[in-house]
């Protein structure tokens, strides 16, 4: 009897007990004493997985090497499908980006129609500024037909074949376009030049001409249509004894990076060579 | 069978010289990939066609240039005269003649392009031609030509092989 009864307080005891201290844990008074014990418990449990770990990858890391190497191969071969996937990618974005911006200016025109060609070459000599495009009669391309992109006036159509043609950039030293200021409506010149630059001439003496005035064509000659966007003046340069001032002009068009072009098809240049009065002999 | 290789060799070249090499001028000169292939193969002792390479590739140059189609034809007979001198007389130092050649030739081919489009009415300053455009061409087309002969002298040897004697 008194056997079951002093285990019956025994359990009692060690429940309470068992009892106090978790209640004791969960209230974060034993985190202390906790802390204290198992800092050393968990320092030398570290220190002996680190030695474990060090000693099972030395003797099996010489079996995984020839399978990471082979793995890292296939990763390698990939990321090099992946960069050049990336690299066709942004060279396709790039050509959308110029065809969508073509394709805006010709909405923005719908008088004109245009047939939209790309840039594939240059004129092998290096005094001429002329580029080949990949359209030709067979486009409804014919010569003398201006060349436009979204930015400006580019040039015109100067030799065509049936699927290809060669334009004159108005940067051509033999380049020679009819043009006028925007704010005055003077007539001009615009002549290109060795270097690619573009410069106006036979602007009169009077005419108050500044830095930044719009150029467009004048459509005088019959050459260009009026009212396409050349540039902007960068430099005035008058002289007090010339019949003419003269000024550089910044192209809209930037002609280091032309990928593609619009020709306006439904443009007729006229030939006035025929009215040109001749000086007799 | 090497005119018949002048015309694949030479439309190669052109369209390399046209997407490529005329895109990357020095100041504003461009090297000239034809008139270095013509003087290479010109220069080559058992090339018995190099007329025909220089008509070739005059015509195909006239055909897509726009300066007047003559004066490619010319250039390029020019450059191949001065070539085939040169191998005659100097015969023993190919490096030497292949130097003097591409810059005669290259001389040639700038002072022409100046005439004819100076006469054409383009109105290009000459003192601007020659530094902006003539040096640097010539500077280019020096680098280029002991790479494209070397290119060629292979050509040479694969369509005509060396027989042991």
């Amino acid at each position: 009897m008194n056997t079951s009864n002093s285990r019956i307080w025994q359990t009692a005891l060690v429940v309470l007990l068992v009892a106090g201290i978790i209640a004791l844990a969960l209230g974060g008074f034993l985190s202390p004493a906790l802390r204290t014990v198992l800092g050393p418990l968990v320092s030398v449990q570290n220190w002996f997985s680190t030695r474990y770990m060090a000693i099972y990858e030395f003797v099996t890391v010489p079996r995984d090497v020839t399978s990471l190497r082979q793995r890292n191969t296939e990763l390698e071969n990939e990321n090099a499908q992946y960069e050049s996937e990336i690299i066709q990618l942004q060279q396709q974005l790039r050509e959308a980006q110029v065809l969508y911006a073509l394709l805006d200016f010709a909405r923005t025109r719908p008088e004109n129609e245009y047939a939209a060609a790309a840039v594939i070459g240059l004129d092998p000599n290096p005094f001429l500024r002329y580029i080949i495009i990949d359209k030709g009669t067979d486009a409804g391309i014919r010569h003398g037909m201006p060349v436009v992109t979204e930015q400006g006036l580019v040039g015109r159509v100067d030799a065509v074949t049936a699927n290809a043609a060669r334009v004159q950039l108005i940067t051509d030293p033999g380049a020679r376009v009819n043009v006028r200021l925007q704010s005055n409506q003077v007539k001009a010149m615009l002549t290109g030049s060795l270097t690619g630059e573009v410069s106006l001439d036979m602007v009169p003496q009077e005419t108050d001409m500044q830095i930044g005035e719009v150029v467009l064509t004048s459509g005088l000659g019959g050459s260009y249509p009026a009212d396409v966007l050349i540039g902007k003046v960068v430099s005035v340069s008058r002289r007090p004894n010339d019949l003419f001032q003269m000024a550089s002009i910044q192209p809209a068009v930037d002609f280091s990076t032309l990928r593609a072009v619009l020709v306006i098809t439904n443009f007729r240049p006229v030939d006035i060579a025929p009215l040109v009065p001749q000086t007799l002999p | 069978m090497s005119v018949l290789l002048a015309f694949p060799t030479l439309v190669v070249l052109l369209i390399l010289q046209m997407v490529v090499v005329s895109r990357l001028p020095l100041i504003n000169g461009t090297a000239d990939l034809l008139l270095l292939a013509l003087v290479a193969w010109a220069l080559q002792e058992r090339a018995r066609s190099a007329w025909a390479w220089a008509i070739i590739a005059g015509v195909a140059v006239s055909f897509i240039s726009a300066l007047p189609f003559y004066a490619p034809l010319f250039i390029y007979l020019a450059a191949t005269a001065v070539a085939r001198l040169l191998q005659r007389r100097v015969w023993q130092t190919p490096i030497l003649a292949l130097l003097v050649a591409v810059f005669v030739g290259t001389l040639i081919q700038q002072l022409v392009s100046l005439v004819v489009l100076n006469v054409s009415g383009a109105g290009i300053p000459w003192e601007d031609g020659l530094s902006l455009v003539t040096v640097p061409s010539l500077l280019l087309n020096l680098g280029l030509a002991l790479p494209v002969y070397t290119v060629i002298v292979d050509l040479s040897r694969w369509v005509y092989p060396e027989v042991d004697e």
